[in-house]
């Protein structure tokens, strides 16, 4: 075993340190990757273009909703994920799942 | 090389000479803190004398506030705006064929310059633009021979005389009318729009296209820019903002989610696919991390009145750009610098994602953009020095000097200043708009609209 080895080593660590210190940005991205492992296998684009590009409320179809229904039997539907993660093919919404279509015709605030 | 116009200096209380001294003037909207979604503001607009100002919101709603004209005996200040007219721009609607219901929610308005006596403006949602023609009504008809003053038939045998009907003044209405609806030429969700100065052309730009329409012509619309790849899986990059160029009928620009500015020329050909110029700052590959793309992302791109510069704004800062220089802006200012070191929870909780928009005062000399907690910020890009100040009831009294605003970064809090862990994310302000003329702004909250003006000696 070579002396150099754990020199080698100790110098990689103090710049990693040194990244942290000098860059919060880095620091940040090591607490995000701690909290979420398997967050950035993509980069940080293709994902979140995605998520951009299918924006728009999804709305209950009776026919998908019970076909899948008819489908599953006794299993239950797979339910709306929450926020983050995308809108797959097999996602039926339920009634429940819905937002409650918001009224309009209301006067605006702002003139009151 | 050139010097970088490096902005560190921070501007506390007012100045004299040249400074200008904000006061609060006027707020609109709900006091309670519980908002109804409808009520978010989406859109600010000042027209181009700055008489008139449109809000959009999520409703679909659209209001036009107009202003008071000074009295010239009383000039302590610059007349009030006051509602001029109000109407439903947008309904929501429903895409049978994707199950997906289209927002009502006004992304962006942009008002025609006066040609008539009438106001015209574009509004428009995800989907669909609409010209609107507002004009005022303040002389009615009276004297038919036919009907009576309530509308009711008059028998016509119990005329006896004839009489020429005559306009008598009424009370004014202004009327808003849609005279155009320019709409499916859009596949995916319309972030811009912009009318061109020509004055007959427009182009409005989604994530993926631009399209060149004529005023006139709603059932057709070329299309002249296209980044949609032939694979989706190939997609990288989104078109954020896009503008034309305030003199240059040919030339426009699109930034883009990656921090680029493409500046396009109509007469190079047909689509302009092919940029003319790209304005990208390099970036330094060591100190790239997760987040650097996101935040590079452009919210808003804004020429100068001039033409000779446009301004840029990314989550954490402003960047003023020379249309003769690509390799780099020539004034960075940071915004909220403080926030990089909190990128991990903006994450989490979507603000990361935030659009800000950004705004030039009618003389180029000073630029605005919002921030959180209801601050916004000012930069005089001659002096160097900014501001920060806050749109809040607490300061309401009229020809009141705001008080400046500062946040503290991290060490110890000195008396009035804010720390970063207690700035409140849900309050922000992302749309600014600064009458063109006048020293007037327009600052919305979530769901209210403050006016501030310069004290007026």
């Amino acid at each position: 075993m070579s002396a150099e080895a754990p020199e080698a080593a100790s110098a990689e660590e103090q710049k990693e340190m040194e990244d942290k210190v000098t860059s919060p940005e880095k620091a940040e991205e090591a607490k995000l990757k701690a909290r979420y492992p398997h967050l950035g296998q993509k980069s940080g684009g293709s994902d979140f273009l995605k998520k951009r590009l299918q924006k728009g409320q999804k709305y209950f179809d009776s026919g998908d909703y019970n076909m899948a229904k008819a489908k599953m039997k006794n299993k239950q539907l797979p339910a709306a994920a929450p926020d983050k993660t995308e809108v797959t093919g097999d996602h039926i919404p339920t009634p429940q799942d819905l937002p409650q279509r918001k009224p309009s015709l209301v006067a605006s605030k702002l003139a009151g | 090389m050139l010097p970088r116009f490096a902005l560190r200096s921070m501007f506390h209380g007012a100045g004299g000479g040249n400074d200008i001294q904000w006061c609060f003037s006027q707020v609109k909207g709900a006091v309670d803190d519980d908002v109804a979604e409808a009520d978010i503001i989406s859109t600010v607009e000042f027209n181009h004398s700055g008489e008139l100002l449109a809000t959009g919101d999520k409703g679909g709603r659209v209001v036009i506030f107009q202003q008071e004209q000074e009295n010239k005996i009383q000039s302590h200040s610059r007349g009030e705006y006051n509602v001029y007219s109000t109407f439903q721009s947008h309904e929501p609607e429903f895409d049978y064929l994707k199950s997906l219901e289209i927002e009502e929610k006004i992304n962006k308005i942009r008002w025609l310059p006066q040609k008539n006596a009438a106001q015209f403006l574009l509004s428009t949602n995800d989907k669909t633009i609409k010209l609107w023609k507002i004009s005022e009504r303040d002389k009615r008809p009276e004297g038919y021979n036919l009907k009576e003053e309530d509308g009711r038939y008059r028998d016509p045998t119990t005329v006896t005389t004839l009489r020429v009907p005559v306009f008598r003044p009424m009370d004014l209405m202004v009327e808003a009318s849609p005279r155009r609806i320019f709409a499916n030429a859009h596949t995916y969700h319309i972030n811009s729009i912009s009318i061109n100065s020509d004055y007959e052309t427009y182009l409005s730009a989604d994530d993926l296209r631009i399209n060149l329409w004529h005023l006139e012509i709603t059932d057709r619309s070329f299309n002249i820019v296209d980044i949609k790849p032939a694979n989706m899986e190939e997609l990288t990059e989104v078109i954020t903002a896009a503008e034309f160029h305030p003199n240059s009928c040919n030339t426009f620009v699109y930034s883009s989610s990656k921090g680029t500015i493409r500046l396009c020329d109509m007469r190079a050909s047909a689509l302009c696919d092919r940029h003319s110029k790209l304005f990208e700052e390099p970036e330094d590959p060591s100190n790239r991390s997760f987040f650097s793309e996101i935040i590079s992302s452009i919210s808003d791109v804004k020429f100068s009145h001039s033409g000779r510069y446009m301004m840029t704004r990314d989550y954490l800062s402003v960047k003023i750009w020379d249309l003769n220089m690509e390799n780099r802006p020539v004034e960075t200012y940071q915004v909220h610098e403080y926030l990089r070191s909190k990128l991990c929870s903006l994450y989490e909780n979507d603000c990361i994602f935030d659009k800000f928009e950004c705004c030039w005062n009618g003389s180029d000399s000073v630029v605005m953009t919002g921030s959180y907690n209801n601050f916004f910020r000012m930069f005089d890009r001659n002096t160097k020095r900014d501001i920060t100040l806050e749109a809040s009831r607490e300061n309401n009294k009229p020809r009141t000097v705001l008080k400046p605003r500062k946040v503290c970064a991290s060490g110890k809090r000195k008396k009035d200043e804010i720390s970063v862990d207690s700035l409140d994310f849900n309050k922000k302000i992302l749309h600014t708009a600064w009458h063109p003329k006048e020293n007037i702004i327009a600052v919305a909250t979530t769901n209210n609209l403050y006016i501030f003006q310069d004290k007026v000696n």
